[in-house]
């Protein structure tokens, strides 16, 4: 893997952050941070979850206005009024999950809003498919401009966003972790078509965690840690490891207080597990008092496993196991009554019922238990509520206060209680402390930890690097729909974990 | 992973002939409309051989033509994946400014604009309480509808209009007719033919499907999101007042409960021609065919000798079906999907 000719390096920056600080609250999203993007030059954006990079990326593209500091376009201050507005500057973003109209043709996609008239101002829709057809052409795309969105595969949806980039003339690309879904092949043929773009004098930015990628495309690489930044160089003479010890360096003792435990029998048992289209051939067992971390990219599949076993979308082949006896497919009540929790990703969606009381939430998981003869017991509800609030110090005024008054991190809390409430044998926890503090962090941390030590199979599911190495007893990796390492806690590293995610290297066997 | 740049696969092979038939379904969605209403009309036609007279027809386009106007603001809203609950309640207080100007000696022309603007201030009511509160279209024009009712009741009272107080020249409008074209179709087919143009062939009519079809991409496009909803909103609100002003020439009769209960049979009417809740696809045309199917249900149970307390059961039975075949569709397309997107993984592995 050779990187292309380095851009020249005297042209004049087209796009620039210079000095920027954002804050969101108290969180400093980043500070102080510059950036330069020349024309004819791939940058690479890299870091941790949550060092800064989508604010970055929304700074440039008008989402968010800086604090601090300021955006240069040709070297002259703006101020972005949204992403409209830098998107008429030649700012375009292409996000991680392309953002088409599913109901609309590919051909409208691209050109909504900016369509070619005819006279008394019609759409001339002729004009918008031999203008797409165009565009394809230009990108050697092969896709039909009639087509509707709803059913390309991403890629394919990558590659509309970049045909749009094309139709207005777009001096700036930002890709965010645009490869993440994607397959090696539909990789190399987006690689080849920024290449081009590159060729005619476009500015990118890119962004990804398969740093292998990094190298093969990009000239230059900005390092943000913490909303700082750590570097910013030539790709040249880096090594992998090098990007790696620039993007992590912290202390990780504090934030994973992991004790070791005493493992028991095997309460999860995962056989050749297998749904079309989500997931291959996955197997695994996690032990009582074992903390088992599922790693991988998004998109790699982890949540559709979870989904799997909890019984909320069904399975096409293979078998689960719970302390030994089958788990029937397709019903989360029965996942329950065997000793199955999850903890969901998205804890407001699916975790949560925003509007109810704390009680109420917690509540929801043991009416069974609390209700008699079908009508529910408001009284047990409560003390079995109050019980698990001291228990995990959620933060909260009066127990019949909405959920949706908390705090991210006493939300979470608030949906583990719900769960630990049903006294589990496995618990699923899927990214367990996104979007919360720090410090609320190292007590959902301490309490998976604890709940291990009593004897709970707990399997983790997290995006969170430092998270998995910390928390984990044994780490499992996931890359497009395979299981694709076990790694044990002591050879787990950061480079281990990610080139198993990045699936540079196997170290399962089928 | 190892790239061979510059000699990457051809593009996976589109399974071309599959999806073509899932276009097709999707497609054909107002063709589907029209053959079971064709179907429904023709077995009526051999069971009962005077169905189709020129009366006949005429009487079945005259009871469409007020639920096809109604449903074409309707459909546009709906397009956006918003709702307007309501347009019964406009439409019964357009009905009586519209009624209460003619009693008072006034133009009939005039008193079809003042019903259209009444319909148009509420339209801009429910357009502004939509797009500026981050609250359901639902739940907001639940409330409206109830406001504008309440309103009427007060304004109106136990007064009503009757037909004998009307103009002759105004109600003749309501009945008369061109051979089987009653001249009631004409405004309703005459608004659904521009609307219909609009929708297509306008940046701004393009933007309301776009808006529904994902108001997030929408907002990311640059689509005035809250412009286009207004302009949703006023359409259906004048499209409820024009209508409002129809069925007072039709029926003479307006009272402070006229219209009660519309805004039901509408949404039914726009569903069952197949615009989907989620917004973003179906037509104003569909929309109209849904209108036609549900008031010739109407005509043909009796036509057939089948009591018309089956009518309500019928319609429900109805809008079971279209979101049954919507289901449907959505459940054979997502299978697709993910079939294609196995195979095109295993491809990327191999």
């Amino acid at each position: 893997m050779t990187s292309p000719a380095p851009a020249e390096p005297d042209s004049a920056p087209v796009l620039a952050l210079e000095g920027v600080s954002k804050s969101f609250g108290a969180v400093r999203a980043l500070q102080d941070v510059s950036l330069r993007l020349y024309p004819g030059q791939a940058h690479a954006l890299a870091g941790e979850n949550g060092a800064g990079k989508s604010t970055l990326i929304k700074t440039l593209s008008g989402v968010h206005r800086p604090d601090a500091g300021s955006v240069l376009l040709d070297g002259i201050p703006v101020v972005f009024h949204g992403p409209g507005h830098a998107r008429d500057a030649g700012v375009a973003v292409i996000y991680q999950e392309p953002t088409l109209f599913p109901d609309l043709s590919v051909a409208e996609n691209i050109f909504m809003g900016r369509q070619p008239r005819r006279s008394l101002g019609r759409v001339d829709h002729a004009a918008v498919r031999r203008a797409t057809a165009e565009l394809f052409g230009r990108l050697g795309v092969d896709l039909d401009p009639g087509q509707p969105a709803r059913g390309l595969s991403i890629a394919d949806q990558q590659l509309v966003e970049i045909a749009k980039a094309l139709s207005f003339d777009a001096r700036v690309l930002i890709m965010d972790e645009p490869t993440a879904a994607l397959t090696g092949s539909e990789v190399a043929r987006l690689f080849r078509i920024v290449r081009t773009l590159l060729e005619s004098g476009a500015a990118v930015l890119f962004i990804s965690h398969r740093l292998s990628e990094i190298f093969e495309l990009c000239q230059q690489v900005t390092t943000l840690r913490d909303g700082r930044l750590v570097a910013s160089e030539p790709v040249a003479g880096l090594t992998e490891d090098d990007l790696v010890r620039r993007m992590v360096g912290r202390e990780l003792d504090e934030l994973y207080p992991k004790q070791d435990t005493e493992t028991g029998g095997v309460a999860l048992s995962v056989r050749r597990l297998t749904r079309e289209g989500a997931f291959t051939d996955v197997s695994f067992e996690v032990r009582a008092g074992e903390i088992v971390g599922l790693a991988g990219l998004v998109g790699a599949g982890r949540t559709e496993v979870a989904r799997a076993i909890f019984g909320v979308d069904r399975w096409d082949a293979g078998e689960v196991q719970i302390a030994g006896r089958p788990l029937r497919p397709g019903s989360p009540s029965r996942a329950m009554a065997a000793g199955l929790a999850l903890v969901p990703e998205d804890r407001r969606a699916q975790g949560l019922v925003l509007g109810l009381s704390i009680e109420r939430n917690i509540g929801l998981t043991g009416l069974k238990a609390t209700s008699k003869a079908g009508l529910a017991n408001r009284a047990a509800e409560r003390d079995r509520a109050l019980d698990w609030a001291v228990k995990l110090q959620v933060k909260y005024s009066r127990l019949h206060d909405a959920v949706a008054t908390l705090s991210g991190g006493n939300q979470q809390k608030v949906v583990l209680a719900k769960w630990l409430a049903t006294g589990p044998r496995v618990l699923i926890v899927d990214e367990p402390t996104r979007g919360i503090d720090v410090g609320t962090k190292a007590e959902v941390h301490r309490l998976l930890s604890t709940l291990a030590a009593e004897g709970v199979a707990v399997l983790m599911i997290s995006s969170d690097l430092p998270e998995i190495l910390g928390m984990a007893d044994r780490v499992l990796v996931m890359h497009e729909g395979r299981l694709t390492a076990e790694i044990p806690r002591a050879a787990a590293t950061e480079e281990a974990v990610m080139s198993a995610a990045t699936g540079r290297e196997r170290s399962v066997a089928g | 992973m190892t790239m061979t740049i510059g000699s990457a696969p051809p593009d996976l092979a589109q399974p071309a002939r599959r999806r073509s038939l899932i276009d097709l379904v999707l497609r054909v969605r107002e063709l589907a409309i029209a053959a079971v209403l064709i179907l429904m009309l023709g077995a009526t036609q051999l069971d009962n051989g005077s169905f189709l007279s020129v009366q006949g027809i005429k009487d079945l386009l005259l009871n469409a033509a007020i639920l096809v106007l109604v449903a074409t603001g309707e459909a546009v809203v709906v397009i956006t994946r918003n709702v307007d609950l309501s347009v019964g309640s406009v439409l019964g207080i357009s009905a009586f400014a519209a009624g209460d100007f003619l009693q008072g000696g006034g133009n009939p022309l005039l008193a079809v604009l003042i019903a259209v603007a009444v319909g148009l201030a509420f339209g801009l009511l429910n357009g502004l309480l939509v797009s500026m509160g981050q609250v359901p279209a639902l739940v907001v024009t639940l409330g409206t509808l109830y406001i504008i009712r309440g309103v009427d009741s007060i304004w109106v009272g136990s007064r009503e209009i009757t037909a004998n107080a009307l103009p002759h020249s105004f109600s003749a409008f309501g009945y008369e007719g061109a051979s089987f074209i009653p001249y009631l179709v004409l405004p309703a087919a005459a608004v659904l033919i521009a609307v219909a143009y609009y929708l297509r062939s306008y940046r701004s009519g393009r933007e309301l499907y776009a808006l529904g079809s994902s108001p997030e991409a929408a907002r990311l496009a640059g689509v005035p999101v809250r412009k286009r909803l207004l302009v949703a909103y006023l359409a259906c609100g004048g499209l409820a007042g024009l209508a409002g002003a129809l069925y007072l020439a039709r029926f003479g009769n307006v009272d402070s409960g006229t219209g009660t209960g519309y805004e039901l049979t509408v949404v039914s009417a726009v569903v069952v021609g197949g615009v989907a809740f989620t917004g973003g696809s179906g037509s104003v045309y569909g929309a109209a065919l849904g209108a036609v199917l549900l008031t010739s249900i109407n005509s043909v149970l009796p036509a057939i000798g089948v009591s018309s307390v089956w009518e309500l059961a019928i319609d429900g039975f109805l809008l079971l079906a279209a979101i049954a075949v919507d289901r449907l569709v959505a459940l054979r397309v997502a299978r697709v999907l993910r079939k294609r997107a196995a195979a095109a993984r295993s491809v990327g592995h191999a």
